[in-house]
């Protein structure tokens, strides 16, 4: 097998349709992501974005189009597995859950192939991960007993832990306050620069996103736009799937400036 | 001493004991996970549905446990199906098989009029009426079941705290799903002589319930689960042996005390009133053990 991480495009959508119980919820599709980039996806609510980072693990079926993750199709993607690092929503998991914090980054060490095994090199994982995220005092601690900044730290080095080529953050900074978000973002793109990393991130906030990112991909149900993010913010497709016109300097939707 | 080599010197009373044990051990095994995945509507559902199966056993002159058992198994793991695959709740499914098998039981006992001894204990548990066959089928359930927590507890941890992740890291999260549910039917069924269908739920939900209160860390909440709920199988055995007790309802009743004592801990703790004698490094003040 190739090494995934070194081609060229880390993922390619082309014209890619999802659609579950019989109804559409992707249409037509079509962007790249380097290899390296950090690329915000965006969109309102209910416009398929964390469907769209499902598709790209497999976890739900793709109806018609190509998904390619590091040159190898979807059916392989258990060969690339390991090689992405995935952070859900923040409701995806039990915040009283009684765990330590290195209980909850080895979770992420986890595989089909460490099924009845024990995880090689676990603990040097682990406190590499957690260095990354400068929660390497955290160690021995109770997970609920941290607060929603300090979860999400941990989350993500429960996906750093595995040592991928790529991140996949569903709506990491939801919930967290204004400062919180800026140090998760300043984070995610000093770890980006420092391991190489391709980060892919889904947010329905795109004032927050928006100077983080490389590029924006801006969906709803159906492909809008895709570039940087000075010409994305600018562009009249950007209010045509937020179904308002966005003052992007204040960070502000006007429905009532929709021209319809 | 005296007293212990008395209660010893019985057959049935070893019998007892060992099922105890082993009952205590299973039931506090599996309501650690029971408490952790929000399964707790579900033991009552499995006992209730066996009612069915049993009932089917007694009219048919089949063994009431075998097929209590191939209900009860039946009921947990189509619960997991129907609810991922069905697109129906957990608690709706829980609550329409909980229904059916009652009625099912009802209707087959009412129907088919005889005379059916085991019925009262079934219902209500009977530990002393224990037999070596029972104790072959509740030895071997511990034995598979205790395998597969050792060999999966790390993946099914994992399931239970964050399935998403777990499905998004290739785990083959439906099989072991549907294997602890599986498990779980077991153990309420293999539990029913102890407990009976009517409070056997107890017995899978009380001790994790007061292992979640008491500890921050899986490693302690399990071990405190194994201790609670083997204090009381055994507490519930001696007492009905020297007052006028059924066992089952003995066990429930220690194992609710020890709840509201739990409860009562946690709450004076949470105070600060208990800070002297509890760990004082957590710093919400929860009671936990160290890595």
């Amino acid at each position: 097998m190739n090494n995934p991480v070194e081609t060229g495009n880390a993922v390619e959508v082309d014209r890619l349709i999802v659609k579950l119980n019989q109804k559409p919820v992707l249409e037509e599709v079509t962007f790249t992501v380097a290899t390296g980039e950090f690329a915000g996806i965006i969109g309102p609510n209910g416009a398929g974005k964390t469907t769209l980072l499902r598709a790209m693990l497999g976890l739900v079926p793709v109806w018609r189009g190509k998904l390619n993750i590091f040159g190898l199709p979807l059916s392989r993607i258990q060969d690339i597995r390991s090689s992405i690092g995935y952070m859900p929503q923040r409701q995806s998991f039990e915040r009283r859950f009684p765990l330590s914090v290195a209980d909850v980054v080895a979770t992420g060490l986890l595989s089909s192939q460490t099924l009845m095994r024990k995880i090689p090199g676990r603990e040097k994982k682990i406190k590499d991960a957690l260095e990354a995220v400068g929660m390497e005092n955290f160690y021995g601690k109770p997970f609920q007993d941290l607060s929603g900044g300090e979860q999400q730290k941990a989350l993500l080095a429960r996906s750093l832990a595995g040592e991928p080529g790529m991140l996949l953050l569903d709506e990491p900074n939801a919930g967290l306050d204004f400062p919180a978000q800026q140090s998760f973002l300043d984070l995610l793109a000093r770890l980006k620069d420092k391991k190489k990393l391709t980060v892919i991130l889904v947010s329905h906030d795109l004032v927050s996103i928006a100077p983080a990112a490389d590029n924006l991909i801006c969906i709803n149900r159906t492909m809008h736009t895709h570039g940087k993010p000075s010409e994305v913010l600018r562009s009249s497709q950007l209010d045509e799937a937020y179904r308002c016109q966005f003052d992007y300097l204040s960070g502000t939707g006007d429905k009532a400036r929709w021209r319809n | 001493m005296e007293k212990l080599s008395e209660i010893l010197a019985y057959g049935f009373m070893q019998r007892a004991l060992l099922a105890a044990i082993m009952v205590g051990i299973l039931c506090s095994t599996m309501s650690f996970f029971v408490v952790l995945k929000k399964l707790s509507f579900l033991g009552a559902g499995i006992s209730h549905t066996a009612l069915g199966g049993i009932a089917l056993g007694l009219v048919t002159g089949l063994d009431p446990v075998f097929t209590g058992s191939v209900f009860a198994v039946g009921t947990a793991m189509s619960t997991g199906h129907i609810s991922r695959f069905g697109k129906i709740s957990e608690d709706a499914v829980i609550g329409i098989f909980y229904a059916s098998g009652m009625a099912l039981g009802i209707a087959l006992i009412s129907g088919f009029k005889g005379y059916y001894p085991e019925l009262f204990s079934l219902l209500f548990g009977n530990i002393l009426a224990v037999s070596v066959q029972d104790l072959v089928l509740m030895g071997s359930s511990l034995a598979v079941i205790l395998l597969f927590v050792f060999l999966f507890l790390k993946e099914l941890l994992m399931i239970c705290f964050d399935e998403e992740m777990a499905v998004a890291r290739g785990l083959p999260v439906g099989p072991l799903y549907l294997a602890l549910l599986a498990a779980m039917g077991l153990t309420v069924m293999v539990s029913i002589q102890l407990a009976g269908v009517v409070l056997v739920s107890a017995l899978i939900v009380i001790p994790g319930a007061v292992a979640y209160r008491l500890s921050g860390n899986y490693r302690g909440m399990l071990v405190i689960s194994l201790v609670v709920g083997l204090s009381a199988s055994l507490g519930g055995l001696f007492v009905s042996y020297f007052y006028p007790l059924p066992p089952g309802a003995a066990i429930v009743l220690i194992l609710s005390v020890i709840f509201a004592l739990a409860m009562a801990a946690r709450f004076l703790f949470d105070q600060g009133w208990l800070v002297k004698f509890i760990d004082k490094g957590n710093p919400r003040g929860g009671i936990r053990d160290e890595n």
